[in-house]
């Protein structure tokens, strides 16, 4: 009896502390969230209240008349699209190239690309990189926005390290039936490792979406701009500091990347777990 | 095409983007290092390692040094031990832990620049919940963007927050790893949830904490430069300005390359000695199995 007794405390005080847990992590969101539908008058009332009186939806519409959002979200769409597709796409080839063959050269080229796993380029290198733009007369285009990142190390690792644990009689067994490499991959492998490509090009679509620094040196003209800089702008110069706006804009530009999240939630763990340590 | 042939050119375009976009830009980077601009940006000179000897002895140049390291520092260390303690609370089997599980991981979908934007609200002193809450509990009404030291801090709250669902997904992955008999085991021999907690758990998570530190010093040393342009702007002063601020300033508003270039390549060496440094452990673990 005394036992159960300690047993059901000790659940009641993991939920008090799991609640309490949540709502550390989660209170950004929730207050940026009231902010955003309060009316320009509550905004400024100070002690800041906690609830909107009145819910007022009009600060989401403000975002997109103060900036080009509508644009802004369109080309973070495209260039997080993009760049989701190709870094999927090579880090199959590049994965399957690493476990299932055995080449000349193979440890160099591994090592090659392993070197590059800790230098995200667009940030270490950026200014080279910029300079690189303007040679290819790139700036300000979704060229530059899009193709430097189109194939990555930690893509291929994943991919590479998801075939590894495929057992090799899979391989052998298509070989006897008559299929060559590309065969196998694309009627056999691929299709059997669905959750581990969903779940690579998840990361890699929250990654592209999330780029600062790149698209903020790279594109100068409105037109360009993801929806990363918008927020700059809209913090910086547009809208007299009313932060229901402010936040109104940092929500609509988390949503997408956070109900993504939320969706596929399994994949991102599953995806994520396997890109450490088991090398 | 003969099958020797295949694994080559499924590995072209990798290696094309890989070498064009990083290791051609580092070789122009350890070029430009040693030349210098004309001020009217007509004529280059070769001036050595004068670049790096300038950077070297530039007080500035320390004083970032300094930031960079603190910040690293305190934002990995914290980060890690309060990751750690939410996901032993994460780990237990309770009713109802599987939604709050994704509620604490979501901050990994939250982009540096939008973490940046969330603590400047929540830390502004005329609308912030968290500036009030301050001014409630001890009375002062503190300038958090704007004054020092509580600039830097305000970057290193943001950073720990936005970190948080990475490092809990992996501390969670790891804790699931440990088999319950480790702990039975352990109980029937009297020990205790402190004594179990440093010598089963700890060790056995060891590996993962390693991992994080290493994601975590590549997060704090160059993405977070989206928190510090949203809500300092590397001031007051010079006092958040980091390795990376440093970088993109001298890059993009001073337009001074070779110093630029100087600073990239000495971030090239620390991430150099990061991945030499991982690449030993890795294969100290893979040894092992």
């Amino acid at each position: 009896m005394k036992k159960s007794t300690k047993k059901k405390l000790r659940v009641v005080i993991i939920e008090v502390l799991l609640v309490v847990i949540a709502l550390i992590v989660l209170l950004p969101i929730l207050l940026a969230l009231s902010m955003s539908l309060k009316s320009p008058g509550e905004v400024f009332s100070f002690p800041p209240t906690l609830l909107p009186h009145k819910l007022y939806f009009q600060n989401y519409i403000e975002v997109f008349k103060k900036v080009n959002m509508g644009r802004f979200l369109l080309n973070s769409l495209i260039i997080a699209s993009i760049i989701t597709v190709g870094k999927t796409i090579f880090g199959i080839f590049a994965g399957f190239a690493f476990a299932n063959f055995k080449f000349k050269g193979s440890n160099l080229l591994f090592a090659i690309l392993f070197m590059t796993l800790f230098m995200p380029a667009e940030l270490l290198l950026v200014v080279p990189l910029f300079n690189l733009m303007r040679i290819f007369h790139w700036v300000n285009t979704y060229w530059a926005l899009t193709v430097p990142f189109l194939a990555s190390a930690t893509s291929t690792f994943l991919m590479r390290q998801h075939f590894m644990t495929i057992p090799k009689d899979l391989e052998d067994a298509a070989r006897i039936d008559g299929a060559t490499s590309m065969k196998f991959l694309f009627h056999i492998l691929i299709p059997i490792s669905k959750s581990m490509i969903g779940a690579v090009a998840a990361i890699n679509f929250v990654y592209a979406w999330n780029l600062y620094l790149w698209p903020l040196v790279v594109t100068n003209s409105n037109d360009m701009k993801t929806v990363q800089i918008g927020l700059k702008m809209l913090m910086s110069n547009q809208s007299n500091n009313n932060w229901g706006i402010i936040m109104a804009g940092t929500l609509i530009a988390l949503a997408p990347t956070l109900l993504l999240f939320f969706f596929v939630q399994k994949l991102f763990v599953k995806g994520l777990a396997s890109s450490g340590l088991k090398e | 095409m003969s099958r020797k042939l295949v694994p080559y050119f499924l590995l072209i375009p990798t290696l094309l983007i890989i070498g064009l976009f990083i290791y051609y830009p580092a070789v122009l980077t350890l070029k430009n290092s040693l030349y210098r601009v004309s001020p009217f940006g007509n004529r280059v000179f070769f001036v050595g390692a004068k670049n790096f000897e300038a950077l070297l002895h530039s007080p500035s140049y320390q004083q970032e040094a300094w930031t960079t390291l603190i910040f690293v520092a305190v934002s990995i260390t914290l980060g890690l031990i309060i990751s750690l303690l939410f996901s032993l609370v994460l780990n237990e089997k309770v009713p109802g832990v599987g939604i709050f599980r994704t509620i604490v991981f979501s901050p990994y979908a939250v982009s540096p620049a939008i973490a940046g934007m969330l603590w400047s609200f929540l830390l502004n002193p005329v609308v912030g919940y968290v500036s009030y809450a301050f001014l409630k509990m001890f009375g002062v009404q503190s300038h958090w963007l704007t004054t020092y030291p509580s600039a830097l801090i305000a970057i290193i709250i943001a950073t720990i927050w936005q970190n948080l669902g990475f490092n809990i997904i992996f501390f969670l992955s790891g804790l699931q790893g440990i088999p319950d008999s480790y702990y039975e085991a352990a109980k029937i021999d009297g020990a205790g949830s402190v004594r179990r907690f440093f010598s089963i758990t700890l060790p056995l998570l060891s590996p993962i904490t390693f991992y994080l530190a290493i994601m975590d010093i590549i997060f704090t040393m160059f993405s977070s430069f989206g928190i510090i342009d949203i809500m300092t702007q590397g001031g007051p002063g010079n006092s958040t300005t980091t390795f990376i601020y440093r970088l993109y300033r001298d890059g993009f508003i001073y337009f001074n390359s070779g110093m630029a270039s100087a600073e990239s390549m000495i971030l090239i060496l620390i991430m150099g000695v990061v991945t030499f440094i991982y690449f030993k452990f890795v294969q100290r673990v893979v040894h092992y199995r």
